[in-house]
């Protein structure tokens, strides 16, 4: 996948994840009929331009509320959204997956690749799914913990929101000055390391991992073409080797291995379309 | 039995969105999504 086709599916998906432009001039947020419908990607439903509303934090919202009921709505869009495109929508869809890319193209003498604890943190956006967007909202009524203690695209709304009506600025407490450290950290470790956001904290890279092997949208090895040099795993990012698991829990679908592999070995593919495999043992 | 199961779960999620909306659900998702969520952006 060209890098240039990557970037303008990336752009536009954020002009189209934030379209209401309206509420940077007015202070107000957009109230668009478009907001009963959740978006792919993590993008604060608070920030003013947001078209759509987010699903993490709708999902939370459901599981908090005063009268409990099944999210069936929420859940059935999230589901859909993972069934069909998996983490395609963390490579290509997610406006917060997009700025951490543009973080990470800002030169720095030494970018960390891969460091010790690297593969256990991994998990960590697993924990964050389970307990700070199901349990705890399951638990305490009215608290989005995930939105209201973790959430960087909630204080970039915030933010974005102070500077159209600067009266925010007057209310902002620790509860901010805590949530501002975090994207801090975000963004500077986004200079260092590539997505660590999505890597290690987001709830909702994490719920759709859990379709990459299961989802229509895949990619396939050529394993007659494939002769292990290992330039897709050297390439890849996310620290995965496409060669070996081509659809593993951390793959983005950046499609960056498909560009590097010499020999074609690999691409994206849907789960209707055959393996090279059993294309060949059809065809015998 | 690969090629089934993100069929089976696409009609699941088919299923789950008309049961949220005949619940109204996505009246409750907007109600919350047209609103400044003051936890979201660190005040509240």
């Amino acid at each position: 996948m060209d890098k240039k086709k990557r970037f303008a599916v990336q752009a536009l998906s954020t002009l189209l994840h934030n379209a209401d432009f309206r509420g940077f001039f007015t202070g107000r947020i957009s109230t668009s009929p478009a907001k009963s419908v959740c978006v792919p990607g993590l993008n604060c439903y608070s920030c003013p331009s947001a078209a759509g509303a987010c699903p993490i934090g709708s999902l939370q919202n459901s599981l908090s509320a005063q009268k409990f009921r099944f999210p069936y709505y929420v859940l059935g869009l999230l589901i859909f959204f993972g069934a069909v495109a998996g983490r395609f929508i963390c490579g290509f869809l997610c406006p917060f997956g997009f700025l951490q890319d543009l973080l990470y193209k800002i030169p720095f003498f030494k970018k960390i690749k891969s460091f010790r604890c690297d593969r256990y943190l991994r998990w960590i956006k697993y924990v964050v799914l389970l307990v700070l967007v199901i349990i705890l909202p399951l638990c305490v009524k009215l608290t989005p913990f995930f939105c209201k203690y973790l959430c960087p695209s909630g204080t970039l709304a915030g933010i974005l929101l102070a500077f159209s009506d600067t009266r925010l600025f007057d209310l902002f407490g620790t509860m901010f000055a805590w949530k501002a450290c975090v994207l801090g950290i975000i963004i500077l470790a986004s200079v260092l390391i590539f997505r660590p956001f999505c890597k290690y904290l987001c709830p909702l890279g994490a719920f759709y991992s859990l379709f990459n092997r299961a989802g229509v949208f895949r990619m396939s090895v050529d394993k007659n073409r494939c002769d292990g040099c290992s330039a897709c795993a050297k390439t890849c990012k996310m620290g995965v080797n496409p060669s070996e698991s081509p659809n593993a829990l951390e793959c983005i679908r950046c499609g960056e291995c498909i560009s590097a592999c010499p020999h074609s070995a690999l691409k994206y593919t849907t789960v209707f379309n055959k393996d090279p495999a059993e294309k060949e043992e059809s065809a015998q | 039995m690969k090629k089934i199961i993100p069929v089976i779960l696409i009609v699941i999620s088919a299923v789950l969105v008309a049961a949220g909306c005949a619940a109204g659900q996505p009246d409750s998702v907007f109600a919350k999504a047209a609103t400044v969520c003051l936890e979201c952006i660190g005040i509240g």
